[in-house]
């Protein structure tokens, strides 16, 4: 090799290593700003709050689903009823076999302080946030299901089939296993989940959303004055969802 | 199949032995066709669930894991339980097992694999696998299984090393020890998955782990038989008379000890009032919705064909000859299926108990029966993994020197102990 070619080799070299940088800055760039924009548009997540919520059963309606409906239309779900349809949030009649006295209630991930889905998956895709709310991690889950084996109350839905037309603010994934996400996309920017919204709205008012570690919110008042029921309090996996006139 | 023992191997009768060996080798190539056939079968299912998603399955939110569950528990139950035959060799000291070590461990490795890769293509996310690689939650009873799995191929490979390679024999018995408690860990692990379920009627009990283990000795000898009396065929042997019944015994053990554990599992949730509706269901076939899938299995199937004839084959008087001892591990394996089918999807197919003394229903199934209904995918998938540790153990014991071969005055002087 002459000394020419060596310098034109390593004129080369400068040339692709210039451009390999370019390059990723180019790439990179816009995913720092972003970073930047959602850094700058939610506040921390705290432990000081513990979302939950509180269903009184007398207030709902048998025949309601407005809860259901609105959570279809919040978080892209297609609101269809078979087996292997996502259903984050469902109505169950239930009647006493001893007495035959019937109820009609809403039933979602209970958001556990000890969630048994958290605990068993593989690769921490369940995941508790600080708030309390319980969360899947899209990135993390790779479909197993064991969190749906483990969870006591039927709250997940696994994605059996491809899908399109997702909501931009709730990522949605094939082969993922998914719940209730409490609308934590709408608590970050203040407001409260679209199952509590609707119920307000058609004048139920059976569901009240709030800060159960702040003991002057509605919610932390009410389940201090009248008696409420965790489902299968047994277990002791400290829901955050309780029911009145259970 | 072995070519590495022709002095062994006895010749058929007016039969050369270049034309024993050339139909040796055609057969071969044929037994491998099938096991690639049916591991590339299993394959194309697994990448059409993956193109189509679950929807392809009879799985659902109610019955979450299905047939590639029921392949992939037995296949890593088995794997665990095969190695028991090297163990009773090399760790206990039986001269009789010691010829059979090696081919105990390919089969453990062969299996293992088999029930991996059936268990990795199930997953919603298979192309995420690198991801239960590299991030681990330690509370969890699969994340464990991570390391218990990995670690057993490990193990396992360097046991076989120990006992193939001479300069290593003296390190047989250490690796075989190692083995040993790894693989108790590991079926621990793997019942533990259902045992340690908070919230499942069928599971969350702690008898699940040792249940497990029993099993696992019982179908991994009896995967173990029926390789053996294949290979011995194969090479136109027969098993000494001394060693079948002994193996023969050991086999009936094992089977008299699961059905005891699988009874005992059954009689305490019977005792316990909350349970029995899910034992009326599961034993009975009782319940809105029921039918009689479960119950038949477990009895005819489990109880009946894979539990109690094998016990009259193996020891009844007149039991206990080779057909007998083929037959009785054949149906063992029969019933392991059909054990495991009611075990994992009757337990699931039986409603949770969110509202204890209430009668439910809702559009998500609450308070329902599912019926569910395995499809080819995931039956292709099950069959792929089975054909996977077939393919394995074919290429292993036409390669390598497995066929055990016995110094018959000692495995003979042994049965004294």
């Amino acid at each position: 090799m002459t000394p020419g070619s060596l310098q034109g080799l390593s004129g080369r070299r400068k040339f692709l290593g210039l451009a390999a940088a370019g390059a990723g800055a180019v790439l990179l760039a816009p995913g720092i700003h972003l970073i930047e924009v959602a850094q700058a548009e939610t506040a921390p997540v705290s432990n000081k709050v513990r979302w939950g919520l509180l269903i009184d059963i007398n207030k709902c309606d048998s025949g309601c689903t407005d809860c259901v409906k609105a959570c279809n239309t919040e978080n892209g779900l297609s609101g269809g009823t078979t087996p292997t349809s996502s259903q984050w949030i469902r109505k169950i009649e239930i009647k006493e076999v001893k007495t035959g006295r019937t109820a009609s209630l809403p039933v979602m991930c209970q958001h556990c302080a000890e969630p048994p889905c958290v605990d068993v998956c593989p690769t921490g895709a369940s995941f508790k946030r600080a708030d309390g709310i319980v969360l899947v991690d899209r990135h993390l889950c790779i479909g197993c299901r064991y969190c749906m084996m483990a969870c006591p109350y039927k709250a997940r839905s696994f994605v059996h089939h491809p899908l399109t037309d997702q909501k931009p603010t709730v990522p949605r994934g094939q082969g993922c296993v998914e719940s209730c996400t409490l609308c934590v996309h709408r608590i970050d920017t203040g407001s409260g989940p679209a199952c509590v919204e609707a119920c307000t709205k058609a004048g139920h008012n059976a569901m009240i959303f709030g800060d159960l570690n702040d003991p002057d919110s509605e919610i932390s008042r009410r389940i201090r004055e009248v008696a409420t029921t965790q489902l299968r309090a047994d277990l002791q996996v400290d829901p955050g969802v309780r029911y009145q006139g259970l | 199949m072995n070519r590495a023992t022709p002095s062994i191997g006895i010749r058929p009768s007016g039969q050369s032995r270049s034309g024993f060996y050339t139909i040796e080798e055609r057969i071969f190539y044929v037994l491998l066709a099938i096991g690639a056939l049916v591991t590339g079968l299993g394959l194309a299912a697994a990448h059409y669930m993956e193109e189509h998603g679950h929807i392809v399955t009879g799985m659902t939110n109610q019955v979450v894991w299905g047939m590639p569950h029921v392949f992939a528990i037995f296949m890593i139950v088995a794997a665990s339980g095969v190695l028991n035959v090297a163990s009773i060799g090399s760790v206990f000291g039986n001269a009789a097992y010691k010829p059979r070590g090696r081919l105990s461990a390919l089969l453990c490795v062969a299996l293992l694999a088999g029930g991996l890769m059936v268990l990795m293509l199930d997953l919603g996310r298979p192309d995420r696998v690198i991801v239960a690689a590299t991030h681990y939650n330690f509370k969890s009873v699969f994340a464990w299984n991570v390391f218990l799995y990995s670690g057993m191929f490990a193990i396992a490979a360097i046991y076989l090393w120990t006992m193939m390679e001479r300069r290593m024999n003296r390190f047989s018995k250490a690796a075989g020890l190692a083995a040993l408690v790894w693989r108790f860990v590991l079926t621990t692990g793997t019942g533990s998955i259902f045992g340690f379920l908070v919230a499942r009627q069928a599971y969350q009990s702690a008898l699940l782990a040792p249940l497990f283990i029993v099993l696992s000795f019982g179908w991994g000898l009896a995967v173990f038989l029926v390789v053996q009396s294949a290979m011995y065929a194969w090479n136109g042997q027969t098993l000494s008379d001394v060693l079948r019944q002994r193996m023969a015994r050991l086999l009936g053990v094992f089977v008299a000890a699961s059905l005891y554990l699988v009874a005992v599992y059954h009689l305490t949730n019977l005792y316990f009032a909350r349970q029995s509706d899910f034992e009326a269901f599961i034993l009975l076939g009782r319940g809105a919705g029921a039918n009689g899938v479960f119950p038949a299995l477990f009895w005819v199937g489990y109880v009946a064909l894979g539990a109690v004839l094998p016990l009259v084959l193996l020891f009844h008087p007149r039991g206990g000859g080779p057909r007998h001892v083929m037959a009785s591990a054949l149906l063992v394996l029969a019933g392991a299926f059909a054990l495991l089918y009611v075990f994992v999807i009757g337990g699931q197919s039986y409603p949770l108990d969110i509202f204890p003394g209430y009668v439910v229903h809702s559009s998500f199934a609450d308070g329902t029966i599912e019926h569910y209904v395995p499809r080819l995918p995931e039956v292709l998938l099950g069959l792929g993994g089975l054909g996977a540790a077939f393919l394995l153990t074919t290429i292993g014991v036409r390669v390598l020197d497995f066929m055990p071969q016995d110094d018959f005055p000692s495995a003979k002087a042994d049965t004294g102990k």
